[in-house]
């Protein structure tokens, strides 16, 4: 048999449903390769000694009924978890124990699934290289000193060198389809709504999604089928009918129209992507389906309106964060030098940008010139994609518009840091569907990703044109190890 | 339209200024739980013992909008006679303070729930219409303690996202005997639809006074000063006295009014400066990216239109027709809804042959005095309605008079007496008996000839002294028209 961490998603629970494996096989076999990765820095919090007893557990008394049935697995550190400390990869949350658990990880552990642990990501999600982490930067297992994407890097990195079989992130702007690019792994991030919200530390509530990170399109389809539910304690929910997503992933896709947006050829795209993009295509029409060219006229807006948006909401999100009831408190002489202290010494770099950005855009004065402004263009790309679908039934498009880079590469640069979400960002603020997968190397041997836009609540088209590509692109991650010693 | 003597104007030398005032009442929302979550609301728990998460901000919490607050602010609505929107926008308000979890306040900014309506105010010489300028949702905040401890302020979450609305009113008001009667309306028309339970004390209800000054005459608005959150009619009045006073004092000064927030300091009755327009803050409102915009359709609002039971003025113009009572005696039935329940109960217990007049003049008479001294509301009356229209009917047949009612009613008082039983047990039955009151005339007559013979020869005033006399033999039973009717004929 193989190794059991390089095993898919769907291979361990076939076998552990078939009782070739256990739950503590499996469990010990990636908490093992967990414990020799420390140099990934993957991990913020782990949960090895409760995750071993839960299989234990588990093997005393299976329900093979379940869907995830005793699978290990680290999520993202955005997600609270009941009695484990969540921190959002911030100091101001550094010794947060919620007591309550997210509706996305509870479905999760509700089909039988197991916490390794709490993965790394960018403070409070706001970053695209994980540099922006309390707790450290994450290396890649593509290579050494090389970033994993972000914000949900420690995601990226734990799926990629296989120290979870799959993990979820969330994506506010690219947040699982640029790690998921970066690290040659499968990202979704589903339609706003159809995943909850509720105990998941916001960003930017209008722009926020949780989704599935894996090691191919079948994985990525059943743990999504996991996480989307109806949440009544997400006023933002939507209440819609729900695929099997794995049940009904086909790689028949015949007679599909896929757009090919003229906008998403930005100016300095290195040629390896447009290559890349071309060679996207050719797989499209391999498959059946056909290609046809659309215009996405206000493409270039969105990258400026984001950067709007998303601080804006995050400037009132993280106003809770002010040393008064939880988290890290700085000594003040009184309460406003207590939240200066607190919020100046708790809150890193770029999270205090944001702030800052945030809060200049909401102010009075400003607020009909940029806030206002914002959500009348977010309006338009929306109805840009919605003229589109009109033609096409999903959108092609390269999921970022360079490889990975690496650590401290850009770090003094944050305009060039946001650029890397030059083509995942009109996604969110859509409110679109999008996956991430991987579709091919870079001359330094990087992985590269595609992405497949689509309609809303039409993740079970995506997932199947994703499905139908991956075995056309036939995919292999070069992952060496070069972390374990 | 009030009268010109009723005008309240401020005077100074050669010149009268006009008041105006806008009020922007906060009413708690009747409701067992919360806003956005599902926390108690009960008055007056241990601290922060009804705090959820949501109320505290933990991180990943996100609010649920409660829709029985919704149903009470738009039966609020109808009850101010205004516009019910059916698309409203929650937004956030955003500041920083210790007793606000989230360091933003959901609040509804420029789409309110209730749009423009009005009420109706009983002034002394004649009606006033106060313009609504709108109603919408809120939260409540925490409560600061800061006398607890010398080095730290405590907090209690209990009151956190409690449902407010906030109703403001137009710049229509003039005097702070119409502030008076504005607040007490409204607390009328809320209590009628069980959407606040208007206890100032507890704070359900509470202020911000919008004060400016014009020269009698004037159609311009002076320069506005808002007095902030105060929980008291009384105070409001003289917060509102004072400020006039104030910005008046500084006209004449040739001194300019500063647009600014002030206190009012309850203890040395004046108005202090709390911050300037330029140091205001700026709390960034934008619709709360947690919440969809509400929207509530035509049937929904129909349904709740339907549920509105008889408002104030409604009831008050049927007590005027059914009842044939004047106006002044249906405002003082109608202004509080439990006054007019117990009359309402008290007129159905009277029965057919029912003097509702007097009913009237016994509850606005005895039954008020009663409740005065003791401190009571009327739902807590020690007479209940039952009894106290039997006690009407009584005086009503002639069974007992006006006076041996109020010995009666005395009797009442302890214990929820029945009448009937009283005057049975004490003997204090009217004598009606035409045959045995001669006969006790004819003997006060006898007895007193000399003063007959002065009566007959014109000292009329001694009429009375028979009409005593008789009274006095009767030992106050005796039926004092038949006395009246008897003595006429006698003497």
């Amino acid at each position: 048999m193989l190794d059991i961490t390089k095993q898919s998603l769907t291979e361990l629970v076939d076998n552990i449903k078939n009782k070739k494996l256990s739950s503590t096989d499996v469990t010990k076999a990636f908490i093992d390769r967990s414990e020799k990765s420390e140099e990934l820095n993957s991990y913020i919090t782990n949960d090895f000694t409760s995750a071993l007893d839960k299989a234990k557990k588990f093997d005393q008394k299976p329900n093979f009924n379940l869907k995830l049935p005793g699978i290990p697995m680290a999520v993202k550190d955005l997600f609270c978890t009941k009695n484990i400390k969540t921190t959002a990869g911030s100091k101001i949350l550094n010794n947060f124990v919620p007591t309550y658990e997210s509706t996305v990880t509870e479905n999760i552990w509700n089909e039988g699934a197991i916490l390794l642990g709490k993965l790394n990501c960018d403070e409070f999600a706001m970053g695209s290289s994980n540099e922006t982490s309390f707790f450290g930067n994450v290396q890649s297992p593509i290579d050494k000193n090389l970033v994993p994407g972000g914000s949900s890097g420690g995601s990226a990195s734990a799926v990629a060198g296989q120290l979870t079989p799959v993990t979820i992130g969330t994506d506010t702007g690219g947040s699982i389809r640029q790690p998921a690019s970066f690290t040659g792994i499968v990202g979704l991030k589903p339609t706003y709504g159809s995943c909850s919200r509720y105990g998941i530390v916001a960003f930017a509530s209008s722009l926020d999604q949780a989704g599935p990170m894996a090691q191919n399109v079948k994985d990525c389809a059943l743990l999504h089928e996991v996480i989307s539910s109806y949440d009544p304690k997400d006023s933002t929910s939507i209440d819609f009918k729900r695929n099997h997503y794995s049940k009904e992933l086909t790689n028949n896709i015949k007679g599909k129209k896929i757009g090919i947006p003229k906008e998403y050829r930005v100016e300095g795209m290195p040629k390896e992507i447009e290559d890349l993009w071309q060679k996207g295509i050719q797989y499209i029409k391999d498959c059946g389906a056909e290609t046809i060219d659309i215009s996405l006229p206000n493409t270039s807006y969105a990258l400026p309106t984001y950067y709007i948006v998303a601080p804006a909401e995050a400037s009132s999100n993280l106003a809770r964060y002010d040393g008064v009831k939880y988290g890290f408190r700085a000594k003040g002489e009184n309460l406003i030098d207590m939240y200066e202290k607190t919020r100046s010494e708790g809150f890193g770099a770029e999270v205090q940008r944001r702030i800052m950005i945030g809060t200049y855009v909401l102010s009075s004065g400003y607020y009909d010139a940029y806030y206002l402004k914002a959500q009348k263009v977010r309006k338009l790309i929306k109805n840009d994609f919605d003229e589109a679908y009109k033609k096409v039934d999903a959108i092609l498009t390269p999921s970022t518009p360079s490889s990975a880079f690496k650590i401290g590469e850009k770090t003094n640069d944050p305009v060039s840091m946001y650029l890397n979400d030059i083509f995942t960002v009109p996604v969110n603020l859509a409110g679109l569907p999008g996956i991430s997968i991987p579709a091919g190397h870079d001359s330094k041997g990087y992985p590269l990703g595609l992405q497949i836009i689509g309609k809303a609540f039409d993740e079970q088209n995506i997932l199947n044109i994703a499905y139908a590509m991956e075995k056309k692109i036939n995919f292999k991650n070069k992952i060496t190890d070069w972390w374990i010693k | 339209m009030s009268k010109k003597d009723s005008e309240y104007l401020i005077n100074r030398k050669d010149n009268q200024y006009e008041v105006v005032i806008g009020l922007e009442v906060h009413a708690q929302v009747l409701s067992e739980s919360k806003l956005f979550s599902t926390s108690a609301t009960k008055f007056g728990a241990e601290p922060n013992t009804q705090v959820s998460l949501v109320d505290a901000a933990f991180p990943g919490m996100l609010p649920v909008i409660n829709e029985f607050c919704v149903k009470q602010a738009i039966k609020t609505g109808i009850g101010l006679n205004a516009k019910i929107n059916k698309r409203s926008v929650f937004d956030r308000k955003n500041y920083f303070y210790a007793d606000l979890p989230q360091g933003y306040q959901i609040s509804q900014f420029k789409d309110p729930i209730v749009g423009e309506g009005k009420v109706i105010l009983d002034m002394p010489n004649g009606q006033k219409e106060v313009g609504i300028e709108r109603l919408h949702l809120e939260q409540d905040a925490g409560k600061s303690i800061h006398d607890l401890d010398p080095q730290n302020t405590f907090v209690d979450l209990n009151r956190s996202g409690v449902a407010l609305m906030e109703i403001v009113s137009k710049p229509d008001l003039r005097s702070p005997d119409e502030v008076n009667a504005y607040i007490k309306k409204l607390r009328s028309i809320m209590r009628y639809l069980g959407t606040c339970d208007g206890n100032m004390q507890e704070g359900s209800l509470r202020a911000d006074v919008n004060v400016s000054v014009r020269p009698k005459g004037s159609k311009e608005f002076g320069t506005r000063c808002e007095i902030k959150n105060i929980n008291s009619i009384k105070f409001m009045q003289m917060a509102i006295e004072y400020e006039a006073n104030r910005q008046v004092d500084l006209i004449e000064e040739g001194k300019t009014i500063d647009q600014e927030t002030r206190l009012f300091d309850t203890k040395k009755n004046e108005t202090r400066s709390m911050r300037s327009k330029e140091d205001a803050h700026d709390y960034r409102y934008f619709p709360d990216p947690d919440l969809l915009p509400l929207e509530v359709s035509e049937k929904f609002i129909k349904e709740l239109r339907n549920d509105i039971p008889e408002l104030p003025d409604d009831k008050k113009k049927r007590f005027i027709e059914e009842f044939k009572l004047s106006p002044y005696e249906a405002n003082i039935l109608v202004s509080d809804i439990d006054t007019a329940k117990y009359f309402e109960e008290v007129v159905a217990k009277m029965g057919k042959n029912k003097d509702i007049k007097l009913a009237v003049n016994w509850i606005t008479g005895e039954l008020f005095a009663v409740l005065n001294s003791k401190g009571l509301e009327i739902s807590q009356s020690p007479v209940s309605a039952k009894n106290f229209a039997i006690l009407i009917n009584l005086i009503k047949n002639g069974t007992i008079s006006g006076k041996i009612a109020k010995t009666v009613f005395e009797l009442m008082i302890d214990g929820d007496k029945d009448p009937q039983t009283i005057v049975e047990e004490k003997g204090l039955k009217q004598q009606s008996d035409p045959k045995a009151l001669e006969a006790l005339i004819d003997k006060i007559i006898n007895d007193n000839r000399e003063k007959a013979i002065e009566y007959k020869q014109g000292k009329e005033k001694l009429f009375g002294f028979f009409v005593g006399q008789a009274m006095k033999a009767s030992g106050g039973k005796a039926n004092p028209q038949l006395i009246n009717e008897i003595l006429k004929k006698k003497l």
